[in-house]
């Protein structure tokens, strides 16, 4: 366990240094763009993976409340506190490449607005996390997370009956990406994904550990008492 | 006693506690009518522009206002632990929950009753589209915002300072169904476009949501 932790830590660390590298000095300048298009080696890694993160968190949620197992609670509160760090990320980059390329720092296009939406969902989310008094907030949240994903199509389909004003998806969406830059757009991903997962596993040991603390100590005062 | 006669039952206790109080209704009213005059007042707009507006402005009156009936509806249960009391009972838990989102229902519906015609006077409004539209789509957009507000009610029952807690889980969850509701009333107010598309997201969330409701409310009740 301690071993795999150090192995994902430095791989993570040299993929992201490589990754680097191949973002801001190896790929190809964008032709119209310039340099202003790097960012996009940050930007969609960054919404993958938040999105990765968000369906997890989903999954995670079902699972509790089917089976209350403590694990897929954990797992639940950590995919979401990560995932709205991407998703943040994602907010950011996202206009400052906007405003030099649209002229615009925002507009209500589909997939910028379910970004905004999807953030504004979780932070939501772990407001009420935070915010509970009761023993049950795992519950309370996981039926959140529910809401949540059912209404992502609903906002899917009520903006996209406006125009949309996004790049369509690179990946399968009929668009022309060079194979260079592809390349590194997938080594960025992959660097994105190791830190997540480090973040992820390092958030879930502090829970985990933090829960601990917790019990012993209520037990801890509960035979002070009885003494 | 059946599904139906305990869901008429509460509702008809809250609709008679609602009557003989006024508590919820009238600060419902009085805070629409102070967000239609501050408004009116502040942008001061034409006919043209209010068209423009109105539906944004009125729907945003209606959902700050319905906040107050959704917050107090598990909040009064709390006293003489009554919900406690309906946790043992063996009455469904859904029925309970379809008689508080058709009270809220009536009461958010009575508000917009009486303050549609203040918005007409005070932004000199005159649809140019199919006006009886707007009744299915007040009617979709309201049920849209007290099934959802009704649950999540009973979510934050338990967090500290829950009267702030509900807007911050209801407002994101609702905006598809408030992008169909302003955008339905801007359609026929301005006669640009057809309300349909907005009308049918509205039917698919409500059908959605309802749902979602009823299959999780009993795990939400009983979570203490």
């Amino acid at each position: 366990m301690k071993r795999g932790f150090s192995i994902l830590a430095i791989v993570t660390a040299l993929l992201l240094s490589f990754a680097l590298y191949e973002a801001l000095i190896a790929a190809p300048t964008e032709r119209t763009m310039g340099d202003v298009q790097r960012i996009f080696y940050y930007h969609v890694p960054s919404a993958w993976t938040a999105f990765l993160l968000f369906l997890i968190n989903f999954v995670a949620s079902v699972v509790f409340l089917i089976r209350r197992d403590t694990k897929a609670d954990i797992l639940a509160l950590v995919t979401a506190e990560v995932g709205v760090v991407f998703c943040t990320v994602v907010l950011v980059t996202g206009p400052i490449w906007a405003r030099p390329v649209w002229g615009i720092w925002w507009t209500w296009d589909l997939r910028l607005t379910l970004t905004l939406v999807l953030w504004l969902i979780y932070v939501s989310y772990l407001v009420l996390r935070r915010f509970s008094t009761s023993s049950q907030t795992p519950v309370l949240a996981s039926v959140l997370a529910i809401f949540g994903a059912l209404d992502v199509p609903l906002v899917y389909f009520s903006i996209w009956f406006f125009r949309t004003q996004h790049p369509s998806p690179v990946i399968g969406g009929g668009g022309s990406l060079d194979p260079r830059m592809a390349h590194v757009l997938l080594i960025n991903w992959a660097a994105f994904l190791c830190l997540a997962w480090l973040v992820c596993w390092t958030r879930f040991r502090l829970e985990v550990l933090e829960r601990e603390v917790e019990e012993a100590q209520a037990l801890e005062s509960l035979l002070e008492g009885s003494r | 006693m059946s599904f139906f006669g305990i869901t008429r039952a509460t509702l008809a206790k809250d609709v008679r506690l609602e009557w003989r109080s006024k508590d919820a209704i009238n600060a419902m009213l009085f805070f629409s009518l102070l967000v239609v005059v501050i408004f009116s007042f502040s942008f001061d707009p034409t006919a043209e522009e209010s068209r423009r507006i109105a539906g944004g402005l009125v729907w945003v009156a209606f959902l700050f206002a319905a906040i107050v009936a959704l917050n107090q509806t598990w909040a009064r249960e709390l006293r003489n632990q009554v919900l406690d009391a309906y946790r043992v009972s063996p009455a469904p838990a859904n029925a309970l929950f379809l008689a508080k989102a058709l009270g809220n229902f009536i009461f958010v519906t009575v508000l917009e009753a009486l303050m549609t015609p203040l918005f007409i006077v005070f932004y000199k409004l005159r649809a140019l589209g199919p006006t009886w539209e707007l009744l299915p789509i007040a009617a979709l957009g309201t049920w849209a915002l007290v099934v959802n507000g009704t649950f999540f009610a009973a979510i934050s029952l338990r967090t500290r300072s829950r009267e702030i807690m509900l807007p911050l889980l209801l407002f994101p969850i609702s905006i598809p169904a408030l992008l169909g509701m302003v955008n339905a009333t801007t359609a026929i107010l301005t006669g640009e476009g057809s309300a349909r598309f907005w009308i049918a997201l509205l039917v698919a969330y409500d059908v959605v949501f309802t749902s979602a409701c009823l299959l999780l409310f009993e795990t939400v009740l009983e979570a203490e």
